[in-house]
C-alpha cells in the first residue's frame, strides 16, 4: 500500500509493539488517510451505524492507545488464527491487528518456553484491568493434563489471565460453545469460556473459523466505544450475527420458487439453485458469511456450491447429518413406523378378539325380560 | 439444553416417541372398529352394499342446500381450513422432504409464497370456526373440552410453522424446534381424540351408505 504523503506526516513510530496511538502506528506503516477512512466507513456499515459515526470511529481509532492483547489458544486447530492471518499484507484489517499490542500469541509470537510465559505475565501485570483477553479453543475439564501450555493447565491459565482482563473475546466455536472438542461423546470434558468465567464481559465471536473482518470489527468496536457491542442471547454481536444466512442468501429466490439442487452434480446444482435439500443449515444459522463473505469478499460456502454447516451455532457438530435437509428426521422413522404397525396390528387383533369375546359372553348371559316379568 | 440440542431432540427421539404413539394408537383403534363386526342382516337385499356405500362417500361430502343454509359458516370455514391444512401439510417443500424420508417417495411442491398465503387463509378460517363455535348458542352448548383441545392442537403447528418460516419472536432453531414439537403433540393426541375422524370418516360414510344400499333406499 502506497503512503499518502499529503495526509501523512510520515513520522515513523517504533515498530508494532509498545506504546503509541493507533493512528501513529498506522501512519508509520504507510496507511493513507483515505484507506483508513474507508476502513472506518466499512466498519460503521458492518456494525449498522449511521454515517455520522464514521468520524467518531476514525477519531477514536486514531487516538486509541494500542491496547495490550493476550491471545490464549487451548483445545483448537489454529483455524481461527489462520482465518485472521488470511487478512494478511497489507489489508487494513491486518494492520489494525498488528497495531494493537499483541503481547502473547502462541502461534504468532517468536518467543517460546519461559520467555513467552514471562511476556504474558509482564503484560498482565503492566496492564492489569485494561488488557483484552482473546481466547480460541475449548477448555478440558475431565483431566487438566489433556491440554497444557508450559505445564499450566488450560483452566488455570484462563482463570488467571481473566482476572485482570477488561473484556474477553471468545473467538471461534470451540471457545464460544465448546465446538468440535465438545461434540458427542466429548472425551475431554471440553467446555467454553463462558462456562468457566462468570464475572467478566465476554463477547462470543463464533464460527469454524470466524470471518476475519468480524474479529477485527469487534476489536474496532471495542477500541471506538470502549464498550462491548450489543450482543444476542448467546453472546454474539448483533451487528454481525443479527440475521440468518438463509435470509441474506443470494440463492433464497430459488428456495421460494421451489427450485432445489437434488445432488451435487445435477442440473439444479449447475444452475446454482437452493441447497436446502442437500442439508443447508442456512435457515437456522446466524452469521455474516452471506454479506461480508470470505477471502476479501470473494465468496462464501453456499456460493461455491456447498450447503452451510451452521458452524456459528452451538452444538452444530451434533445437530444431525450435514447432508440431511433440516426438515428431515435425524433418525430412522420408517423402521420405527413399520415395527409399530406390526406390533400394533398384533395387539389390535388381540384386543379385538377380547372385545368380541366380551360381546358374545354378554349375549349369552343376557336374560330376556317378558311382559309377564313386568306384570309381576 | 441449547437450541440446536432441542431441535435435534425434536427431529430424533421426540419424533420417534410421537410416531410410536400415533401409529400404534391409530392401528389398534382401526382394528378394534373392524373387529367389532356386524350382525348378519337376515332381510332380503334390495340393492348393493358396495354401490350404496361408495355413493354416500361422495354425496355426504357435498353439503345439501338445507344443511348449507343452516350452518353455512361451519361448512365454509370447515372446508377452507381442511383444504388449506392439506395444501400446507402436503405441498410445502420441507414437508414433502420430511415425508419422503419416511415413506421413500416425494412429489412436486408449491412455491413458498403460495404456501404462505394458504397458511394465512387457513389460520383465519380456523379462527372463524372457533368464533362461530363460541358465539353460536347451540354450538357453544354442544362444545366440550375435547373440541377446544383438538382445535388448539391443530392450530398450534399452523401458527408455529408460520412464525418459523418468517422467524418471528424467537431465533430460527428454537422456532423450528417448537414447530416440530407442536406437530409431535398433534400426533400424540391424534388417536385418542376426535382427530381420528381423518381415518374413520370415510369408513363411517361407507357404512351408512351400505346400510341404505342394502335396503334399496337413498342415503
Amino acid at each position: 500500500m502506497k503512503k499518502d504523503l499529503s495526509l501523512n506526516d510520515g513520522t515513523p513510530t517504533e515498530g508494532t509493539t509498545g506504546s503509541g496511538t493507533l493512528g501513529e502506528s498506522l501512519r508509520s506503516q504507510g496507511v493513507s488517510r483515505r484507506s483508513f477512512m474507508k476502513f472506518c466507513a466499512t466498519t460503521a456499515s458492518m456494525m449498522a451505524l449511521p454515517p455520522s459515526m464514521i468520524p467518531l470511529i476514525a477519531n477514536a481509532l486514531e487516538n486509541a492507545m494500542r491496547p495490550s492483547v493476550i491471545w490464549l489458544s487451548f483445545q483448537e486447530c489454529t483455524g481461527c488464527t489462520e482465518s485472521l492471518t488470511r487478512a494478511h499484507s497489507p489489508t487494513v484489517e491486518s494492520l489494525i491487528f498488528e497495531s494493537i499490542s499483541l503481547d502473547y500469541h502462541h502461534t504468532l509470537q517468536a518467543a517460546s518456553g519461559e520467555a513467552a510465559e514471562a511476556a504474558r505475565e509482564a503484560a498482565m501485570e503492566e496492564n492489569f484491568g485494561n488488557y483484552l483477553l482473546v481466547v480460541d479453543g475449548s477448555i478440558p475439564l475431565d483431566n487438566p493434563g489433556y491440554s497444557t501450555i508450559a505445564g499450566i493447565s488450560n483452566l488455570d491459565m484462563l482463570t488467571e489471565s481473566a482476572k485482570g482482563a477488561a473484556a474477553i473475546i471468545a473467538v471461534g466455536t470451540c471457545a464460544t460453545y465448546g465446538g468440535i472438542p465438545h461434540a458427542n461423546p466429548n472425551p475431554t470434558g471440553a467446555v467454553s469460556v463462558k462456562d468457566i468465567i462468570k464475572d467478566k464481559r465476554i463477547i462470543n465471536v463464533p464460527g469454524c473459523p470466524p470471518i476475519p473482518v468480524v474479529i477485527t470489527g469487534v476489536l474496532a468496536h471495542y477500541l471506538t466505544f470502549g464498550s462491548i457491542p450489543e450482543l444476542d442471547h448467546i453472546g454474539r454481536p448483533k451487528a454481525f450475527y443479527g440475521q440468518s444466512i438463509h435470509d441474506r442468501c443470494y440463492r433464497r429466490p430459488f428456495y421460494d420458487k421451489g427450485q432445489f439442487a437434488e445432488t451435487f452434480d445435477d442440473e439444479g446444482a449447475k444452475k446454482g439453485w437452493c441447497l436446502f435439500k442437500l442439508g443447508c443449515r442456512g435457515p437456522t444459522t446466524y452469521n455474516a458469511c452471506a454479506t461480508t463473505k470470505w477471502n476479501n469478499g470473494t465468496s462464501f460456502p453456499i456460493e461455491s456450491g456447498h450447503p452451510c454447516l451452521g458452524c456459528s451455532e452451538p452444538d452444530f457438530w451434533d445437530g444431525g447429518g450435514f447432508y440431511k435437509a433440516l426438515s428431515m428426521p435425524t433418525e430412522d422413522i420408517s423402521k420405527t413406523a413399520v415395527y409399530t404397525v406390526a406390533g400394533a396390528a398384533a395387539a389390535g387383533a388381540v384386543i379385538g378378539a377380547l372385545n368380541r369375546g366380551k360381546k358374545s359372553n354378554s349375549d349369552k348371559i343376557h336374560i330376556k325380560t317378558t311382559i309377564d316379568d313386568l306384570r309381576k | 439444553m441449547t437450541e440446536i440440542e432441542l431441535l435435534s431432540w425434536a427431529r430424533g427421539p421426540g419424533l420417534q416417541i410421537a410416531t410410536v404413539i400415533f401409529v400404534a394408537g391409530v392401528v389398534i383403534r382401526i382394528f378394534e372398529i373392524f373387529m367389532l363386526g356386524r350382525k348378519a342382516n337376515l332381510a332380503e337385499a334390495k340393492g348393493g352394499e358396495m354401490s350404496g356405500g361408495l355413493k354416500t362417500m361422495i354425496t355426504r361430502t357435498i353439503p345439501d342446500r338445507t344443511t348449507f343454509k343452516r350452518s353455512s359458516v361451519t361448512i365454509v370455514s370447515g372446508y377452507i381450513f381442511h383444504i388449506g391444512l392439506f395444501i400446507v401439510c402436503f405441498l410445502s417443500a420441507p414437508h414433502i422432504l420430511f415425508l419422503k424420508d419416511i415413506i421413500g417417495f416425494g412429489w412436486p411442491s408449491l412455491p413458498t409464497p403460495v404456501i404462505d398465503a394458504f397458511a394465512v387463509v387457513t389460520i383465519i378460517a380456523m379462527l372463524a370456526t372457533l368464533v362461530n363455535r363460541l358465539t353460536n348458542k347451540v354450538m357453544r352448548y354442544l362444545t366440550n373440552f375435547e373440541d377446544l383441545l383438538t382445535w388448539f392442537i391443530t392450530f398450534l403447528p399452523l401458527v408455529t410453522g408460520y412464525l418459523a418460516f418468517h422467524r418471528i419472536g424467537m431465533t430460527a432453531p428454537t422456532l423450528l424446534a417448537v414447530h416440530i414439537l407442536s406437530v409431535e403433540l398433534l400426533l400424540i393426541i391424534f388417536p385418542f381424540t376426535k382427530l381420528m375422524h381423518a381415518f374413520t370418516l370415510f369408513i363411517a360414510r361407507w357404512y351408512n351408505g351400505a346400510i341404505s344400499g342394502y335396503r334399496g333406499v337413498a342415503s
